[in-house]
């Protein structure tokens, strides 16, 4: 794993690899990006056991994954595709569209079961459609996935109005709700952990995510080398639609409600916790691991502040800042060592705008003429 | 309608027909010819038409929609505020960069309106309108610092900044909301008078929109934020100080941020913690429906303008054409989509044209 993880995270910026691989093991793997994320999330941690009231109350943990599920869920595939440096803004739209979907399906008498499988292929075949304008047509990703994001939560708001659909069975809404025997962690942690450690296998352990980094740091490299670039990035977003839809669904059961405005908003979230692990926008560079401590770590301070009464704006304030700083602080320190180490100065980090439009390049010519 | 290709000197012979010359050397056919034949190609037009269409539409099945006194004024006024945050968003969106804090950027100022009005009375309403643009444009300025000194992209530095400071104004507001009894009546009517049955609002909006039209049209310092967002190394080889102009985007998105945050509270009268919620997105999106590429460097303000006006008038519509208005969000995810797939047809399209005219010449 130490090996992917110098590979990983070191070719997208050529000046730290060598430094990288000359480093002692321990400086290794310390001074990633992922343990410090990891590093502070303990901290916190530790820190709001020790001092805030209740923190280590028996429904904290309860209450504290139950929030970050759906974050969770729907980061494993994001990290996937903002590693190929593309992004998915559509994902909240689909969790409402899926959430609409079990409850119209539901009320009209299908099973929770089978409405959910219904909703789940809806998710699949937003993904696919998003895939297929970015990957085959080669539209850009963003503005694809603005214009996805307003149609799939056009259509779950236009489905269902401004109603909401409460009557789920007993059964079903429990099932979200339930924790494992004595302890605290809710039954659908299993499942959820499952499919993280599948991320982990694809994107760390497997020749398609070796793929996915290729695509990140040079897409057309990354087609001369074998690596079926479209394929990938279609494959992803159906996976993104996919888990959306399930996140959805769980979403609806945990609450026991469908509406179309659910989870609005929450694109922006899944993608502060994924930069905030450490994956480079620019594609190419970041781990699950680091992703996790992320999602984590918002979770822990939404969940402490919550505790001492704080008003989620702080929470907003803090992650805010966490955001900026994860980014820029690398940049700086960068920059603060090469001009005090007696080395010759690193080569500059790859510039933003260099890699920031693979699929733009034949779209902003001459369209304004 | 901003002519960003270089023509070469050496190609268009005079066996070259019209229409291939056109594409390379525009130069060469009259004032007027040049005039037409750049609004009849531009996207704008098409854009432009598709609001003429829903208009008309709406109007065939309900005159008042826009022969009423209430009808032609909610067309010029509901979409003013959007189209400055949209003018501000193209601004930063032509040099290849984005601005996801302006929703954030126009509720805080929103909030300082309503503040300034019940902290210090008699204050007077150009002091009020003064500190929104200067409030914007130093919040501007911190993204812009960010983007340009910290080599990180505008989408991850506005994301965290549309956090913080929506954070900085929910904790400032607390539970407090602003009212329309907390507001003077004079600037109140602000949001409501008209002039010459056009109203102010609209009226300042189509002044921001001319000026920064005009600038990124004319002005040196307009064109090189279009050769910034079409080729950010090539900006930088060639001596271009990039890093002031990005400041100056930045700078100029805030502070029509600020400025809309204002006008907002004289047109609704309320500030309540959801102002402003998602609107990037929609001022993202007008820019993007008005032919303005998400990669930096084409489209123009114009463009941006009619998408603003295109976004807020179909929400209206959508009622007096029989359709619930619940679809409306679904109706423009499709415009958005179409717009972008339009652009694409249209790029390769001249590009295929271009290299045909390179190979006859």
């Amino acid at each position: 794993m130490s090996t992917s993880t110098s590979t990983g995270a070191g070719t997208a910026a050529p000046a730290r690899t060598y430094d990288a691989y000359s480093a002692p093991l321990w400086r290794r793997l310390l001074l990633t990006r992922e343990t410090a994320v990891i590093a502070l999330t303990a901290a916190v941690i530790l820190y709001s056991i020790a001092n805030v009231p209740n923190f280590d109350g028996p429904l904290t943990l309860k209450f504290l994954l139950q929030d970050i599920a759906p974050i969770l869920l729907i980061a494993l595939p994001m990290t996937l595709v903002i590693i190929t440096g593309e992004i998915d803004l559509s994902v909240a739209s689909i969790m409402g569209l899926s959430s609409v979907l079990l409850g119209v399906l539901h009320e009209n008498g299908m099973s929770v079961s089978a409405a959910a499988m219904l909703a789940l292929l809806a998710g699949l075949a937003c993904g696919a459609l998003n895939g297929f304008l970015i990957a085959y047509v080669g539209l850009p990703s963003l503005a694809v996935t603005i214009g996805t994001l307003a149609l799939f939560r056009g259509i779950a708001v236009g489905l269902l109005g401004t109603k909401a659909i409460t009557d789920f069975t007993e059964k079903w809404t429990d099932l979200a709700t339930d924790t494992i025997g004595e302890t605290q962690v809710p039954l659908v942690m299993i499942p959820f952990a499952v499919l993280a450690v599948g991320f982990v296998v694809l994107l760390h352990f497997s020749t398609f995510g070796r793929g996915v980094y290729d695509i990140g740091l040079n897409d057309e490299a990354a087609h001369f080398t074998g690596v079926d670039v479209a394929r990938t990035k279609l494959v992803l977003f159906v996976l993104s639609g996919v888990v959306s839809a399930l996140a959805g669904i769980y979403f609806t059961l945990r609450f026991g409600s469908a509406r179309g405005d659910n989870a609005t908003g929450y694109e922006l979230q899944v993608i502060a916790a994924v930069l905030l692990g450490g994956v480079s926008i620019f594609g190419g560079r970041g781990r699950l691991h680091g992703v996790l401590a992320g999602v984590v770590l918002i979770g822990v301070i939404s969940s402490a502040l919550r505790l001492e009464s704080v008003t989620v704006n702080v929470t907003n304030i803090i992650v805010g800042l966490l955001l900026v700083a994860s980014v820029i602080l690398p940049n700086v320190l960068a920059a603060t060592s090469s001009r005090f180490s007696r080395k010759p100065a690193a080569p500059p980090e790859p510039r933003p705008h260099q890699d920031a439009a693979p699929a733009g390049v034949g779209t902003t010519k001459g369209s304004d003429s | 309608m901003s002519h960003t290709d270089v023509e070469r000197p050496d190609a268009g012979s005079s066996e070259v027909s019209a229409g291939e010359a056109l594409l390379v050397e525009p130069s060469r056919l009259s004032p007027t010819r040049r005039a037409l034949t750049t609004v009849l190609r531009s996207r704008e037009l098409s854009i432009f038409l598709v609001l003429v269409a829903v208009v008309v539409l709406a109007t065939s099945k309900n005159n008042s929609f826009l022969f009423s006194a209430d009808g032609w004024r909610n067309f010029l006024l509901n979409p003013s505020i959007l189209l400055l945050l949209a003018v501000g968003q193209a601004v930063v969106i032509i040099t290849r960069n984005v601005d996801l804090s302006v929703g954030s950027v126009m509720a805080l100022t929103a909030y300082l309106t309503g503040r300034l009005f019940i902290d210090q009375p008699g204050i007077p309403v150009v002091a009020v309108i003064a500190a929104c643009l200067a409030l914007g444009a130093v919040l501007g300025l911190v993204n812009g610092v960010l983007v340009a000194y910290g080599n990180v992209p505008a989408l991850v530095i506005t994301l965290g900044t549309l956090y913080i400071y929506r954070g900085i104004m929910l904790t400032w507001a607390g539970s407090d909301r602003i009212n329309a009894g907390d507001l003077p009546s004079g600037f109140l009517s602000l949001g409501t008078q008209t002039f010459l049955t056009i109203p102010l609002l609209t009226i300042v909006a189509i002044v921001v929109l001319a000026a920064v039209g005009y600038y990124l049209h004319t002005a040196r310092g307009g064109r090189e934020l279009y050769a910034i967002g079409s080729d950010p190394d090539a900006a930088v080889l060639y001596g271009l100080s990039v890093r002031r102009r990005l400041l100056a985007a930045f700078v100029l998105s805030g502070a029509l941020a600020g400025l809309a945050g204002a006008l907002y509270t004289a047109r609704y009268g309320t500030v309540s913690s959801n102002v402003g919620l998602g609107i990037e997105l929609q001022a993202v999106a007008a820019a993007v429906i008005g032919g303005i590429a998400i990669f930096g460097g084409s489209g123009t303000v114009w463009g941006a303008a009619i998408g603003a006006f295109l976004l807020v008038t179909i929400n209206r519509a959508l009622p007096s054409l029989g359709i619930e208005d619940f679809w409306q969000r679904a109706v423009v995810g499709v415009l958005i989509l179409g717009a972008i797939v339009l652009d694409r047809v249209l790029a390769t399209r001249q590009a295929r044209r271009l290299a045909e005219s390179r190979d006859h010449a």
